[in-house]
């Protein structure tokens, strides 16, 4: 009966943590290829420090260390706030937090290693893949065995979006990474899938895993902890249900985009061309419910650096689902496609809407966990955020324009129809906004430090909360 | 082209697509359908202390947004392919797309390029403009192997010099670009023995006049008679016909230090030159010659 009565906040404060480490680390293996870019001797003539090798370690890092992290620790920690009961399974909910940092570690040790399936952010060999896959089964039942249990009877719509995440991300690793080993004891494997097909299922999944991980399951942290900070109701219960339907139907369409003008054929590509252009509303519909939840607490954006981060996230959030349908039409496309515009759309999503929302989270949550009632330093929040705000935006100004010069450079072509450019030139054109793309990065690596130092201060000397009661009334209420 | 492996898969992909893109709308317009008050009003439902939910209307503006997109994309598969195997009314498809562009270009560009065809390549080589057209396809075509000022470097002959591998002259070059080479240099290592390597390393130095040592190059004159010469020549000279690289002088293809040589005997090398005959067509290879021919004539 006493266990019952307490939220499990351990697996919650472990993940928090180690989402501020792996951010680190990830985004410092960016800065690192970003200055490779500009200093290829940067690799020092060693393997294992090669662009090509360092690259997918980044994006393992951010996306599944550091994203998946962050993940984690929220919707465990909403989860349970919001169905009114305790994580269900705590043994398993320890596992899974063992077993998702074991799976990082073999991706920092394999990738450098060189080993590589070659699918991009499926990089991970068949072993890890089937690690992957027992971690989130338990995932799955730790989440949804909470839902089961739960003391409310309507599901907190940031738990549809956490459930629909799961889920998917299941379905897209399970069918994605269908491979064939080429031996019991070693670490190659072959894809299941061959030539045009294999294409098709790797960006149906790399887009979805945009979609889930990176879109869905992060709205589903907004929808707590917006109206949390914000203190204020959501702003319309059926625009969430509208727009988390037809998000979750229509990204599933949204692959071929990645794979216009290529071997897959035509109808295939419209059809990704279209459904990427309908997602632009249902995504829209998540920016309207976060932004216009602020109503009526607008004034608390000047002194509440928290709110600052969600804001802008969802700022950052709404300008990438508009680029993102355009980029889809084909003939913007044409344009944009293999350039520098593809990395700057991928961060303006990745830095401005995935870790300021995360950032934000984090902020509201680790006082909570640890006992405190804010964070040790308020200013420093403000400070991360204002580096981090200034940080992403040159960071994207600077691919844009270096993307949208490669697209026209490598299209221009003289009176007799010969390439105005050769594409060294359009190399060397890029060195000045690659400068600013690594000082835009080292921004945002920078209020992660600032961050960690903050966190450290908050937690020294804390008494980890372990006695947050379950309220009795709430059981009351359903 | 038809993707599909039986009659089946087309219109069972057409109707779920169809019915997909339709299905939005239908339920964007069911759920908004039910008219709330002006009034706000609170759906009553509260989990974790404070969190609620007004149920405000779905913004107008976003609706027409959402609807707009589903016309837009019924209106697409309509114009283009999207629904199977059915070709969209406009009769589009990027392969003809491509290849219409393709014979816009040809019928523009081709008469550029084909009027230098008459022209022998030492004339085409003093004409500026045919020698700036030529330079830009070498940028776009060469400079990843041979560098933007055909300088060359590790493997990949410098052509600004007067050094050929295969001969310098219209003909010989034109024959390169056209059909492309294969140099290829056997392994002598096994045969050799290492000690054997370093000597005749040894001897191939001083043919070119370079420090070496006197009694390992003499101990590898007869090795170099008995397993090089009949490729580079007694003399070492080389030979254009094979590709085989002049070893008297100061040109070394994959570097120049002890340590290069050696494995080039050891292990052999394997230069590959790709043939730009179906890719490029003869008048752009006629232009490239010229340009190329051009680089070396003026030093």
């Amino acid at each position: 009966m006493e266990a019952q009565a307490t939220y499990n906040y351990k697996v919650v404060r472990q993940f928090a943590i180690m989402t501020v480490v792996w951010g680190i680390v990830g985004m410092l293996v960016g800065v690192i290829i970003a200055s490779q870019l500009i200093w290829p001797e940067l690799n020092f003539e060693t393997p294992w420090l090669t662009y090509g090798r360092l690259r997918p370690l980044h994006t393992n890092a951010v996306i599944f260390a550091f994203g998946g992290s962050g993940l984690f620790a929220t919707s465990y920690y909403i989860v349970q706030r919001t169905c009114h009961t305790r994580l269900f399974a705590d043994g398993l909910a320890a596992f899974t937090f063992w077993g998702w940092q074991l799976v990082i570690l073999l991706a920092a040790i394999t990738l450098p290693l060189g080993y590589t399936t070659s699918k991009e952010y499926a990089e991970l060999e068949w072993p890890i893949d089937i690690l992957i896959t027992v971690v989130w089964v338990s995932y799955a039942i730790v989440f949804f065995g909470t839902i089961m249990k739960r003391k409310t009877s309507h599901i907190y719509v940031a738990n549809w979006f956490f459930g629909a995440f799961i889920i998917t991300i299941a379905l897209l690793h399970l069918v994605n990474n269908a491979e064939l080993p080429v031996s019991f004891l070693g670490m190659k494997s072959y894809s299941a899938y061959a030539g045009a097909q294999d294409a098709m299922i790797q960006w149906w999944y790399g887009h979805n895993a945009v979609g889930f991980f990176l879109t869905t399951a992060f709205l589903g942290m907004m929808y707590y902890f917006v109206p949390k900070q914000a203190g204020r109701p959501v702003y319309s219960y059926r625009l969430s249900v509208v727009h988390f339907w037809a998000l979750i139907f229509t990204y599933m369409w949204a692959g071929p985009h990645h794979l216009h003008y290529t071997a897959l054929p035509d109808w295939t590509q419209s059809l990704g061309m279209i459904f990427s252009l309908i997602l632009l509303a249902p995504s829209w519909g998540g920016m309207i419910n976060g932004i216009m939840t602020m109503s009526g607490a607008w004034h608390k954006l000047r002194t509440d650096p928290i709110l600052k981060f969600l804001v802008t996230s969802l700022s950052f959030y709404g300008m990438s689902t508009f680029e993102g349908p355009m980029m889809a039409i084909k003939t913007v496309n044409a344009l944009s496609h293999y350039t520098d515009w593809t990395v700057g759309h991928v961060h303006s999503g990745a830095l401005g809407w995935v870790a300021m929302v995360t950032i934000g989270s984090l902020y509201y949550l680790i006082p909570r966990l640890f006992g405190r009632q804010e964070m040790y330093s308020v200013r420093l929040i403000t400070t991360h955020f204002w580096i981090a705000t200034i940080g992403v935006v040159l960071y994207i100004a600077a691919l844009w324009i270096s993307g949208v010069m490669q697209g026209l450079m490598w299209r221009a072509v003289n009176v007799d129809g010969t390439l105005t450019y050769s594409f060294a030139e359009s190399v060397k054109m890029v060195y000045p906004f690659y400068a600013i793309r690594l000082v835009g990065g080292l921004m945002f690596l920078s209020g992660m430090l600032i961050m960690a130092y903050n966190v450290y201060k908050t937690v020294a000397g804390s008494k980890a909360v372990d006695d947050a009661v379950i309220p009795a009334q709430a059981a009351a209420h359903a | 082209m038809n993707e599909f492996v039986s009659d089946f898969w087309s219109p069972w992909i057409a109707g779920v697509s169809l019915l997909s893109i339709v299905g939005c709308a239908v339920f964007l317009w069911a759920t908004s359908i039910k008219r709330t008050s002006a009034k706000v009003d609170i759906t009553g439902h509260v989990w974790d202390e404070t969190l609620a939910e007004y149920n405000n209307p779905l913004p107008g503006w976003w609706t027409w947004l959402f609807y707009l997109t589903v016309v837009f994309s019924l209106v697409y598969v309509v114009l283009f392919p999207g629904l199977g195997s059915f070709k969209g009314i406009l009769g589009w498809t990027s392969t003809s797309q491509y290849e219409g562009e393709m014979k816009e270009a040809a019928k523009t560009y081709d008469p550029i390029f084909d009027k230098y065809l008459k022209m022998d390549v030492k004339s085409v080589a003093a004409n500026p403009e045919a020698n700036a057209m030529g330079q830009r396809l070498f940028l776009t075509y060469c400079s990843q192997c041979h560098g933007s000022d055909a300088g060359g470097s590790r493997g990949f002959p410098n052509l600004a010099d007067k050094d050929w591998l295969y001969g310098g002259d219209a003909e010989a070059i034109k024959a390169s670009i056209t059909t492309g080479r294969g140099g290829i240099m056997p392994p002598h290592g096994p045969v050799l023995g290492d000690a054997g390597v370093k000597e005749v390393a040894n001897y191939v130095f001083s043919l070119s006049g370079r420090k070496h040592d006197a009694s390992l190059a003499a101990a590898g004159k007869p090795k170099f008679e008995q397993v090089c010469a009949a490729c580079h020549t007694p003399a070492g000279t080389g030979m254009q016909a094979l590709g085989a690289p002049n070893l008297t002088d100061k040109v070394w293809l994959y570097g120049s230090t002890e340590a290069a040589v050696i494995e080039t005997i050891n292990k052999g090398r394997n230069g590959v030159m790709p043939a730009w005959k179906d890719f490029l067509g003869e008048a752009k290879i006629h232009l490239l010659t010229a340009y190329v021919y051009g680089l070396s004539q003026n030093k």
